[in-house]
């Protein structure tokens, strides 16, 4: 019963990255973009957790924290970059 | 008993599927920025969510071993994804000037902090509170 729910689960996670590419590639301002890999980066954490289940291992949570925490810092640093200018001043 | 466990775990990763397509629709249907801000926060809270849920489930009841890692990282995404939204809304707030004029009004003397900045206090104010020892 699981298995066929995990295929739905990459099914419905990858159409919306492909989704969330369109609007990275459409735009149309700046922060459209930087909202659109930002959802980006937490699908992709929800493939890497899906993908954990299928193979039956919890290696993979390091990797999901990792892309969690450079999808957040990438963020904030690039919208501080169009409020103030500069990331560290 | 395992058949209900079984179903639990696939009804949790079919809603995460669900809010995370769910989500991504609603950030390229919807109009404009600061209404398309509010359809990902679905899917980072409901749609990892459920996946992580799942996933606990799964490595508790069928591999028969605790792993709390997922934690973790339901509670950094829980924490950091209104920060993202807070400044993601601010910088697109700032890039557009001409959305000024359109915000509701605040409903106090000052207007919408992200502009006007923190107001100076009062000196009748400041004289009454009492002074710092």
């Amino acid at each position: 019963m699981i298995e066929p729910a995990l295929d739905f689960g990459f099914f419905a996670v990858s159409l919306a990255l492909l989704l969330n590419l369109w609007r990275l590639w459409r735009g149309p301002t700046v922060m459209d973009r930087v909202l659109a890999v930002d959802t980006m980066v937490i699908n992709a954490i929800a493939l890497i957790i899906l993908f954990g289940i299928e193979q039956r291992t919890t290696m993979f949570f390091e990797a999901a924290l990792l892309f969690a925490m450079f999808g957040f810092i990438s963020t904030v640093a690039y919208c501080r970059f169009i409020l103030r200018g500069d990331v560290i001043e | 008993m395992n058949f209900l466990l079984e179903l639990a775990i696939a009804a949790l990763i079919v809603l995460g599927g669900v809010f995370a397509l769910v989500g991504s629709i609603g950030l390229v249907k919807l109009p404009d920025l600061l209404t398309r801000l509010h359809a990902p926060t679905k899917a980072t809270t409901l749609g990892v969510g459920g996946a992580l849920a799942a996933s606990m489930l799964f490595f508790f009841g069928i591999e028969d071993r605790l792993s709390i890692h997922e934690l973790l990282i339901s509670v950094f995404l829980f924490l950091t994804a209104p920060i993202t939204a807070h400044f993601i809304a601010k910088a697109h707030l700032h890039e557009h000037v001409d959305l000024r004029d359109r915000l509701p009004p605040t409903g106090r003397p000052q207007g919408w902090s992200t502009f006007d900045g923190v107001p100076e206090a009062d000196d009748a104010e400041r004289d009454s509170d009492p002074p710092p020892r």
